[in-house]
């Protein structure tokens, strides 16, 4: 398999710190907080590869430095330090030694993200449609038949109906509107999709259908996903291999089904037992 | 030279054109700045001037930098001269720069100051043309921190600018902004052309003249050099257009006065209640009517 995404020793530090930081947080402290000069240690050590086609679970409680690492990905925030290659077709990027111009082309042309709240991913200003024409344009598509035409086709494709794609997203149920985002996300093809919480808060039948729209756009487009949830249902249904967070360190990796079935760690123990 | 008028002579407390030197060095320094990035808003250190800020002073100082003795300036308001904001203008160079010349013939100007419009008589290499300028930043209306807008610049992301205009078609089949049409020049900086209508956007591609913009109120200076490309923003398929003034029938209005059918219509009632179409450039019009009486008379 081809390796798409190799992400070394990740980290993100809230705070000026201090050499005591990183051997008085994480897991076996109970805190993600140093207590000699209160920097945030959001992630340290973080560490996975991902391959093409393939859904990587991450896991973990609030605050555990799971949604961290997706920003830092998609160049939302700036790791304080590590290293993460993405081997695209034309050769290989190392991410955090590009420039902010650099940045942005991976961002808009070879990444999606879909937020957890719709308000971050979508203009609300605009309309549905013209939040995907936003994509196109990013990625250098200046003909008004064509990305018309391809909004209609990915709106019709995560099942919004077209004659609501001049609507503004503000009247949108909050599961259209995750559609909306994903159809945004899908926008460009992207080899790689950053998937932030996309079902926490809608109701099951959404949820069930969302879900459902994610695996196929795999199957179809052997995009490889980042999915990052509490959910463990989700973790079950999506994904193959997965990782564990908690207080920004990684407990525990693996296949999914080895994870869920004979957890390791106490933390994932009692996050398995207390879910199923 | 204005012969009415008294020269201040040493009792004048200002230097020659208002500004003193160093406050004019510093905006010579912005226009060059401007001229070698076009395009670019260059920031400069906008003076107070006699005026209220949104009356021109940008587009003054501008004007007063460059001015010297043997200068000959026109300045124009929605293509007249003899609206108050350019009379204004007018007598304020004409006292603060002893021996200037003013004119209302645009061939006859080295020097032309202008509020929202560019004269319809094709500009030359040796004449200077200063647009006032209310809000120079284009991406204002879709990114409110400047911070971000100097990286979007920086980066030409204008895909938001597009998104307005994709809107625009989507809901009205037509772009829909009048005047102040994002432009891109020298296929990177897209600027505010000044609040210019679109008929006016074609005359900045490649003209002969050089083209200055000052914002006083926002501090900002930017330009468009001689034999510089200015396109207008648009899709490959729905071309940029401008004002055709055309009537329900399909025929292209004329002046009421002059006849001219290629010049920008200004749109009014006369005193029987009537629509009636006027050209706006009024040397444009004042000099067709001077020569078809020529032309009477011969």
């Amino acid at each position: 398999m081809k390796k798409i995404l190799e992400v070394q020793n990740l980290a993100k530090l809230h705070g000026k710190g201090c050499p005591l930081c990183i051997e008085a947080t994480g897991p076996d402290n109970d805190t993600n907080v140093c207590p000699h000069c209160g920097t945030v240690v959001a992630a340290h050590g973080v560490s996975f590869d991902l391959y093409e086609g393939e859904i990587l679970g991450i896991m973990g409680e609030s605050g555990s430095g799971k949604s961290t690492l997706v920003k830092i990905l998609y160049f939302d925030e700036t790791p304080s330090a590590g290293e993460a290659r993405f081997f695209d077709a034309g050769g290989q990027h190392d991410l955090f030694a590009l420039n902010a111009a650099q940045q942005r082309w991976l961002r808009n042309h070879r990444f999606g993200m879909v937020y957890q709240n719709p308000h971050l991913g979508l203009n609300f200003n605009v309309s549905a449609g013209g939040n995907i024409a936003e994509r196109l344009l990013m990625s250098d598509v200046a003909h008004y038949g064509e990305i018309r035409s391809r909004a209609r086709e990915l709106l019709a494709r995560t099942e919004v109906l077209e004659n609501r794609m001049d609507e503004s997203p503000k009247r949108f149920s909050g599961g259209m509107q995750q559609r909306v985002q994903i159809a945004k996300a899908l926008a460009t093809r992207p080899p790689l999709l950053f998937l932030d919480e996309v079902t926490t808060g809608l109701d099951l039948s959404v949820q069930a259908r969302i879900l459902d729209l994610i695996l196929e756009i795999q199957q179809e487009l052997s995009t490889a996903m980042i999915v990052v949830t509490h959910d463990l249902g989700v973790i079950r249904l999506l994904t193959v291999r997965a990782i564990v967070m908690k207080y920004g360190r990684v407990i525990e990796a693996g296949l999914t089904d080895q994870i869920l079935e004979d957890p390791q760690h106490a933390y994932t123990q009692r996050l398995v037992a207390s879910a199923l | 030279m204005n012969a009415a008028y008294e020269l201040p002579g040493m009792e004048a407390d200002y230097a020659f054109g208002f500004l003193d030197e160093y406050a004019k060095k510093e905006v010579r320094r912005a226009l060059l700045k401007a001229i070698c990035l076009p395009g670019y808003q260059t920031p400069y250190a906008s003076r107070e001037m006699p005026m209220g800020r949104g009356f021109g002073t940008g587009g003054l100082q501008v004007t007063l930098s460059l001015i010297g003795p043997d200068d000959t300036l026109k300045v124009i308001d929605q293509g007249s001269d003899d609206s108050v904001n350019a009379v204004n203008l007018r007598h304020f160079v004409e006292m603060t720069c002893p021996g200037v010349q003013t004119t209302e013939k645009t061939g006859e100007a080295s020097l032309i100051q202008s509020r929202h419009r560019i004269p319809e008589k094709r500009l030359t290499e040796d004449q200077v043309l200063v647009l006032q300028v209310p809000y120079p930043d284009p991406l204002v209306v879709v990114e409110p921190s400047e911070a971000k807008r100097k990286v979007m610049h920086g980066e030409a992301d204008y895909s938001r600018l597009l998104v307005k205009l994709y809107e625009d078609i989507v809901r009205f089949d037509e772009i829909t902004i009048s005047h102040r049409y994002p432009t891109r020049i020298n296929g990177h900086y897209v600027i505010d052309p000044s609040p210019i209508p679109r008929f006016d956007v074609p005359k900045l591609h490649m003209s002969p003249a050089l083209i200055l913009f000052g914002a006083g109120r926002e501090k900002k200076i930017y330009a468009v050099p001689p034999y510089t490309v200015a396109e207008p923003l648009a899709f490959d398929d729905v071309p940029f257009r401008m004002e055709d003034f055309r009537d329900a029938a399909g025929q292209r209005r004329a002046c009421s006065r002059c006849g001219a059918t290629d010049s920008f219509l200004d749109e009014f009632q006369n005193e029987a209640g009537h629509t009636v179409y006027q050209c706006s450039d009024s040397d444009w019009c004042a000099s067709r009517l001077a020569r078809q009486a020529e032309e009477m008379s011969a």
